[in-house]
């Protein structure tokens, strides 16, 4: 019994959301609102169960010398950042939480993202081989484009055409099947969630 | 014996350690820094479409451009506005500007401000910066049917009814058309509310990545322009001759690709010959 | 252009007109008035919360016609027959509706005068506007009420939609439950799920299980977690430890309890470690940072990202691959994929992602609705080819079919 009622409780708000997109009225407007409030609300206290786990895992990290270096620099910019922005006002520009936010925080994270420019070269270089006919349709489409951005005179104009060919023509082919797929996919799901056949995220088989 | 050493070289091309790659690439990275050359820019029909439609604006015509990007995208993006409000501004052209991205607000006041100096613009004469709100979608329908509804005042906290700038101007069907620039999912607003519900034109400046995913829009005309990532950045530069970072930016570009280009194109020669030995 | 054009005209109109024009109906000085548009007709706009209401007439005589001199309409609303009328907007000429909509009671504290009250009576009254700043007289005023709507006809094409997936649905699960038995292709990267799991288990090295950077609502995030429901479940059997680093406290807390059930079902809750679903940050590239360090660190035999991501695809997927681990992808974020079928072993593209679970579980009642897809699928092929060549010919009957209206 105690596994059945998150099941119907399912069921039901599945179809009432259902029922509510068509429905245009005021009342059906207030109760989608209302249904979005909930995720709020349950994510603010998820929030404070994932501070709670991130906490307890880094402490208990501490103690492996193999792990500690990594967990202690955690645990410090943790602290750090909680106790210069307990007050409001801290949290404007010119204090040191924000500082600490545009010099550390904003360069580390472009520098994690202009791993991409490395990434993509390294993956390229091992991905784009012409072991099979496909592969070489991909590597020469992807040659096309690459080509682009080299200036090489008359040829560069006869690629530009080819470029937006290839973008306009395969390329949006190619996404709105995908794109078809995937909705039929998403709706499929949600019917498997509302009917109860999926049910392992909520942790049953 | 120069049989056996090529074939050891391709063996070793082959087995290349992915450090040589991430070297060749910071090297290349580095090159136009120390050695600044120019690279012509080949200008694209959708990037053109965006720059005459500021052009072909007269002095006091208006339109609405949104700084919807935040830091993260700021390389690739901020050259757009730059070079958008540049253009506008040399041209006096009247211009509403709007931020969809919560951390964004804050550097757009910033550009605005910078480029409003240099051309001498007035906050509320001759432009107008309606600062941020929450949920693209409801400030982007709103702003179809009333600029006031969702910003009574503007970002420095004047009543809009109060500018002259926006004497005459109630929404978003006052204004010629809209620029969006954006990193995120608020160019698909713009085209399903902007576009879709009130029909007024719209282009967009997208990141690199994204463009792709965009010019189904162009081709069905739900977006009238499209300028994407460095290269879009580089090309409208080259069109309205405001140089900013975009062109700059070029060299790099053209230099890592080329890099990416030869180690494609050794891969596949390495592959070939060590399995054409293989065979053998 | 020439909309545009008669836009600016507007403006110009608007800033240096609407001061005098308010009671100014010129005579016979200057150029000459249209004529007035006739037959006002007040009817309530569909599919809304009843604040708006739909004004339509017939064109002014010098609207295409006659004078030839019309530019728009203005539109005056007023609480009463013989009340004050207020401006309300203007329509371009050629178009014999205004749609006058305004839902917010109250702007800025202060009740909102364009308010329009459900199943209160409002009266119309609408003039041409010419060149020159010159008005027609004022039309015979027409009434309406806005009403609140019940159901959104504009969506009917979404509902019928609705309607025969699920009819699909539900019979292909029946037959299922009969007892047919259904092929399906197999997935080279489901396939690979157990060989990798058993990879890990040789080489003693953990399994990590990345979820992306969604939310817990994102289908593709949902996908994942019965993915990762199936994969702890064999690595419970196996005793092979699974991570699974998340980056949004909701997929956290789903998480948790996923990999503690399937602990539970596969006979182990022995060996379930709550602090190997841990969650990192919230944020992008933090996130990166954390699992990046789990991959290194922990040298995790196998890889799987399954859920929806973003620019991280690649920096996850490459170091990964620089570890040394198997990769198994799926995300139905269509700009990612090419990053994960360069740098992962196999990859789930979109709705593969979603049909895993079908796959892993190998259930009739799933495979059932994998079924159901397939025959939707080849239904909107029919319906685009169809509508692809009647569209070419100028036939648009079914794009009118299948056009939602918002």
């Amino acid at each position: 019994m105690k596994k059945q009622i998150p099941i119907y409780f399912v069921l039901i708000s599945g179809i009432v959301m259902l029922i509510q997109y068509f429905v245009p009225s005021e009342e059906s407007e207030w109760l989608f609102t209302y249904a979005n409030d909930w995720v709020i609300v349950v994510g603010i206290f998820a929030l404070a169960l994932g501070i709670w786990s991130l906490l307890r895992t880094e402490f208990k990290k501490l103690k492996n010398p193999k792990e500690a270096f990594y967990a202690g620099t955690l645990l410090f910019g943790y602290f750090i950042m909680v106790f210069t922005g307990l007050k409001r006002e801290w949290l404007e520009a010119g204090h040191l939480h924000m500082d600490l936010f545009n010099n550390i925080l904003i360069p580390i994270q472009a520098t994690i993202f202009a791993l991409l420019a490395f990434y993509v070269a390294s993956a390229a270089y091992r991905a784009f081989r012409a072991r099979t006919a496909l592969a070489t349709i991909l590597l020469l489409t992807a040659f096309i484009i690459m080509l682009r951005l080299i200036p090489l005179g008359p040829i560069s104009e006869v690629n530009q055409t080819a470029v937006g060919w290839i973008l306009a023509v395969p390329n949006m082919a190619a996404k709105r099947a995908i794109t078809i797929g995937v909705g039929l996919g998403a709706i499929a799901t949600c019917i498997k969630i509302i009917l109860g056949i999926e049910r392992t995220y909520m942790g049953h088989d | 014996m120069i049989k056996e050493n090529a074939v050891d070289f391709w063996d070793k091309v082959m087995n290349l350690d992915r450090r040589w790659v991430y070297l060749s690439i910071a090297i290349v990275v580095i090159i136009p820094t120390v050695i600044p050359f120019q690279v012509p820019v080949a200008t694209t029909p959708e990037v053109k479409k965006v720059f005459n439609f500021i052009n072909r604006m007269e002095a006091g015509d208006y339109f609405y451009l949104g700084i919807d990007y935040d830091p993260s995208a700021l390389a690739e993006l901020d050259p757009m506005a730059y070079a958008i409000l540049n253009h506008a501004f040399s041209k006096d052209l009247k211009v509403v500007v709007g931020c969809l991205s919560q951390f964004g607000v804050a550097m757009a006041e910033t550009r605005l401000a910078e480029l409003s100096e240099k051309y001498d613009k007035k906050s509320g004469i001759d432009y107008c910066f309606l600062g941020y709100r929450p949920y693209p979608a409801i400030v982007i329908l709103t702003m179809g049917v009333d600029f006031r509804v969702t910003f009574p005042l503007d970002y420095y906290g004047v009543p809009l009814d109060s500018l002259p700038v926006m004497q005459g101007i109630k929404n978003l069907m006052n204004v010629k058309g809209v620029v969006d620039i954006t990193a995120g999912n608020v160019a698909d607003f713009w085209i399903t509310y902007g576009n879709g519900r009130f029909g007024f034109p719209v282009a967009l400046g997208v990141t690199g990545v994204m463009s792709a995913d965009y010019y189904q829009y162009l081709q069905s005309g739900q977006i009238f322009g499209l300028i994407s990532g460095i290269k879009g950045a580089a090309e409208y530069e080259e069109l309205s001759g405001f140089e900013t970072t975009g062109l700059a930016s070029i060299p790099y570009q053209t230099l890592t690709h080329a890099i990416i280009l030869i180690f494609i194109v050794m891969s596949n020669i390495g592959y070939f010959v060590t399995r054409g030995r293989k065979k053998r | 252009m020439a909309r545009k054009l008669l836009m600016s005209l507007f403006v110009l109109l608007l800033i240096f007109g609407t001061a005098g024009a308010q009671e100014a109906v010129q005579d016979t000085i200057g150029p000459p008035s249209p004529a007035p548009p006739t037959n006002i007709v007040v009817v309530d706009r569909p599919n809304d919360t009843g604040h708006g209401v739909l004004v339509n007439w017939a064109l002014s005589a010098d609207d295409g016609g006659g004078k030839d001199n019309v530019l728009a309409y203005e539109v005056y609303r007023a609480d009463q027959a013989d009340g004050e009328y207020v401006f309300r907007g203007l329509s371009v000429k050629g178009t014999g509706q205004y749609e006058d909509k305004d839902d917010s009671p109250r702007i800025n504290d202060l009740p909102n005068p364009g308010f329009l009250i459900t199943e209160k009576t409002y009266y119309y009254k609408v003039r041409a506007m010419a060149s020159g700043g010159v008005y027609s007289e004022y039309s015979e005023a027409g009434s309406g009420q806005p009403m609140e709507n019940w159901f959104h006809v504009g969506k009917i094409p979404i509902l019928i939609g609705v309607i025969i997936f699920w009819v699909l649905v539900v019979y292909f699960i029946f037959m299922a439950r009969k007892g047919t038995d259904y092929y399906v292709r197999p997935l080279a990267g489901i396939n690979a799920v157990d060989e990798a799991i058993g990879r890990a288990t040789e080489m003693g090295r953990p399994i990590l299980f990345v979820l992306g950077t969604g939310t817990a609502g994102d289908i593709a995030t949902i996908a994942g977690f019965t993915i990762l429901a199936r994969v702890a479940k064999l690595t419970a059997e196996y005793q092979t430890r699974v991570l699974v680093p998340v980056n949004d406290p909701v997929m956290f807390a789903v998480a948790q309890e996923t990999v503690r059930t399937a602990y539970l079902e596969a006979g182990r809750p022995d060996i379930y470690n709550p602090d190997n679903i841990s969650y990192e940050t919230a944020m992008q590239f933090p996130y990166v940072a954390a699992v990046n360090g789990i991959m290194l660190r922990e040298k995790t035999a196998t890889n799987f990202y399954m859920g929806v991501f973003h620019a991280e695809s690649l920096i996850l997927a490459e170091t990964g691959n620089i570890a040394g681990s198997i990769q198994i992808s799926g995300t139905d974020q269509i700009s990612q994929l090419p990053f994960f079928i360069a740098a992962t072993d196999y990859t789930l593209i979109g709705e593969e992602l979603y049909a895993a679970s079908a796959y892993l579980s190998k259930e009739p009642v799933q495979v059932g609705t994998l079924k159901a897809q397939d025959w939707a699928k080849a239904i909107l092929m029919v319906i685009l080819f169809i509508g692809a060549v009647l569209i070419s010919m100028n036939v648009s009957f079914i794009k009118d079919m299948v056009t939602v209206n918002l």
